[in-house]
């Protein structure tokens, strides 16, 4: 996982609340036991205008220009603006691997789905949760201005918009840290391997019928 | 001590510590894992020279790819055609074999859809933590298990750990009382209860469903209602432990033996919410007033009665939610202000996760026997979740039932639910389907799903619309064929 520090980048508006994970990555392309390449079927039935299939060449298909992230003045985008409840419904972390081998690095949006922010961060994903009204916002601000950049700065927790002002959020320190730092997870529970033990121990003692050797 | 609901208990009995933050060990008791989303986490432990932690605390079986067709089947895994399916199969096959990890793989008996699978093997108890890659493991709360539907790194970190990393969640119950009406099922009380509090409305939330209906209810009603808690954004869905509990699980090939049998009961027996437990919030349902529901949008919050309308984005003041009814009445190729009663089937499927048990099968089949799929219904199909709920339906005769009237008799698997394999909809196709997700594209390109109860998708089946199963099963029926 890279290391999230500071991120400035393009910001491409996706007007529309509960986009689910079915919508972010479709069923087809769940087949792959590989986590990388899934950048080219993002939003795939939003994207193209035909049916996309696991293995093809995408840079031949038809695309759907309506699309947000079809408009050149969106192309490479790497902040990604969002509706309330943004990645709900199955768990698959195909998901945050299609946003994040597309490019983007950051979500905004007014809330999210559970699972998926879970999912979000051990990708090195960043999800920011704004009130409703900021969002909004923001939206208008994007869709005025051909360009518009958001300067993302995990260390200090601001959001800073081009006219230079600071919008703070919040991020859990356990998070914040991993993404600083690159972490895997893992690596940092195993730390705790013997307080796992002891806890073990003494739960299958409790309750030794969830334990099949027992 | 104060007191404590069951999502409390549950959570305490399994923090092995807590972070500053919030952030919590975990431990799990229980992994199940399938093939569409434990590929990566093996690899990633082989990659990082890691091993499981407790190989028997992992159950595996496939279930998302595999072909549903008899003649697919026959050959095994060898046998199914798409390649893509195949390699992912083969790789759990593979990936169980290398651990040591238990696998109920394509054609074993007790192959089936991982939700239905863990509970009816017992390897769901009550007390336990349940983890599995996959959204609906909501499911197996109905046994006051406290369980997480996760993603593949939490997937490889419950293998490498035994733990999971977890926040506590808030309290919510949804309370249901009085009796449901003739008809009406487990799934019309989910339904209406993700119509009622919305597709986020449980998000952050632990629910808890209590009441005298939900108390009414079978352990397959049950799982119905905790399975589709994610529709509501709430990961974790839960039912206090009772008689209904202990008796399904007595005896089943996990189930605790002779003297630990009675250990673990009395144990269970604490697996409810105490009197005064607080709760951050409370919905409550009138059973009485919930009729049989259809969901006619995109999304599972998008349900009206079946005697209602499809709404007019017109009468809607928010914006945002205008346009999100707008587009899925484009997408779902419907009218605004039209009949539910109006609505065309090409396709029915009964069978996923939700409703694919033996009494799902039952109540389908009460309402098709002795009558005909209408004859502008291109494919009607009952998918059973397991080789075990196969077999029993087959003994009980439900099966020639629903080939008599016009019904595919299928293999056990997720199927059309999600058409990762051959089973999927059409563009533009309308599908009255017992699965969760009504969501664009869900099963197949550009297909259309209604979300209805198994009595009522038997109905529309039949009708070639929707109908009230209420009205329907005092309709006259031809006799039954010998």
């Amino acid at each position: 996982m890279q290391k999230f520090v500071r991120k400035e980048g393009l910001v491409a508006p996706l007007d529309r609340s509960n986009v689910d994970t079915d919508l972010i990555i479709p069923k087809q392309f769940l087949k792959s036991i590989k986590r990388s390449g899934f950048g080219p079927n993002l939003f795939d039935e939003l994207r193209y205008l035909d049916e996309g299939y696991p293995g093809q060449d995408c840079s031949q298909r038809p695309k759907n220009p309506d699309f947000v992230l079809n408009q050149p003045r969106y192309e490479g985008a790497s902040v990604l603006l969002a509706r309330s409840n943004f990645g709900c419904g199955s768990s698959r972390e195909h998901a945050p691997w299609a946003l994040e081998d597309f490019g983007f690095k950051v979500i905004i949006a007014p809330s999210f789905a559970d699972i998926f922010f879970n999912n979000a961060f051990k990708n090195g994903l960043l999800l920011i949760t704004l009130d409703e009204e900021t969002v909004d916002r923001l939206f208008k601000e994007v869709e005025a201005n051909e360009g518009y950049r958001l300067d993302v700065d995990l260390d200090g927790q601001n959001v800073i918009t081009p006219s230079g002002e600071q919008i703070p959020f919040e991020v859990d320190s356990f998070r914040k840290y991993c993404l600083q730092n690159g972490l895997d997870d893992i690596g940092i529970t195993l730390e705790q391997a013997d307080a796992i033990r002891t806890f073990e121990a003494q739960h299958k003692t409790e309750q030794p019928w969830l334990f099949r050797d027992a | 001590m104060a007191a404590q609901t069951l999502y409390d208990k549950l959570w305490q009995a399994h923090l092995v510590s807590t972070r500053d933050d919030g952030t919590s060990l975990l431990y799990i008791d229980r992994q199940l894992l399938h093939e569409v989303t434990s590929p990566q986490a093996f690899e990633g432990l082989r990659l990082a020279g890691r091993t499981p932690w407790r190989l028997d605390a992992n159950l595996a079986t496939a279930d998302h790819n595999v072909p549903t067709t008899s003649l697919e089947r026959s050959e095994g895994v060898d046998g199914i055609k798409d390649n893509v399916s195949r390699i992912q199969v083969m790789t759990l096959d593979d990936n169980c074999q290398s651990f040591g990890i238990e696998l109920y793989s394509i054609n074993d008996l007790r192959q089936g859809i991982v939700h239905v699978v863990g509970p009816e093997q017992g390897a769901t108890l009550p007390g336990m933590t349940v983890v599995c890659g996959d959204s609906h493991t909501s499911t197996h709360g109905a046994f006051a298990a406290l369980s997480h539907g996760i993603g593949t790194s939490e997937v490889e970190h419950v293998m490498a750990t035994q733990c999971l990393l977890q926040r506590k969640m808030k309290n919510m119950q949804v309370r249901v009382e009085g009796e449901l009406g003739r008809g009406v099922t487990a799934k019309d009380i989910v339904l209406a209860v993700i119509g009622k509090i919305g597709t986020a409305g449980g998000t952050g939330y632990a629910i808890e469903f209590a009441g005298s209906a939900i108390r009414d209810l079978s352990m397959e009603g049950r799982m119905t209602i905790c399975n589709m808690s994610i529709e509501a954004g709430a990961r974790v869905g839960l039912v206090a432990a009772d008689e209904t509990t202990f008796d399904y699980i007595r005896n089943r090939p996990f189930a605790p033996r002779a003297e630990q049998w009675d250990a673990a009961v009395a144990y269970w027996r604490n697996l409810v919410s105490d009197e005064g437990a607080h709760f951050d919030k409370i919905v409550e349902l009138d059973a009485a007033e919930i009729e049989p529901q259809v969901t006619w949008g995109t999304s599972p919050e998008m349900v009206a009665g079946v005697h209602d309308s499809v709404p007019d984005p017109a009468q809607e003041s928010d914006a945002t939610k205008r346009r999100g009814i707008e587009r899925a009445l484009e997408y779902m190729g419907l009218e605004a202000n039209q009949a539910i009663t109006d609505i065309k089937l090409d396709c029915v499927f009964i069978g996923s996760c939700t409703n694919s048990r033996i009494e799902d099968l039952r109540e389908a089949a009460k309402v098709a026997q002795g009558r005909r799929v209408a004859s502008s219904v291109k494919l009607a199909m009952v998918v059973p979740g397991s080789g075990l709920v196969k077999k029993q339906a087959e003994k009980e005769g439900l099966d020639r039932i629903f080939k008599e009237a016009g019904f595919e008799w299928r293999e056990p698997g997720c199927s059309m639910c999600l058409a990762m394999n051959a089973d999927k909809l059409g563009a533009g196709e309308h599908c009255a389907s017992t699965s969760n997700r009504n969501f664009e594209g869900r099963q197949g390109y550009g297909g259309r799903t209604h979300l209805v109860s198994p009595a009522m998708a038997a109905a529309a089946a039949i009708a070639g619309h929707f109908v009230d199963v209420r009205d329907f099963d005092q309709a006259p029926r031809a006799a039954v064929s010998a």
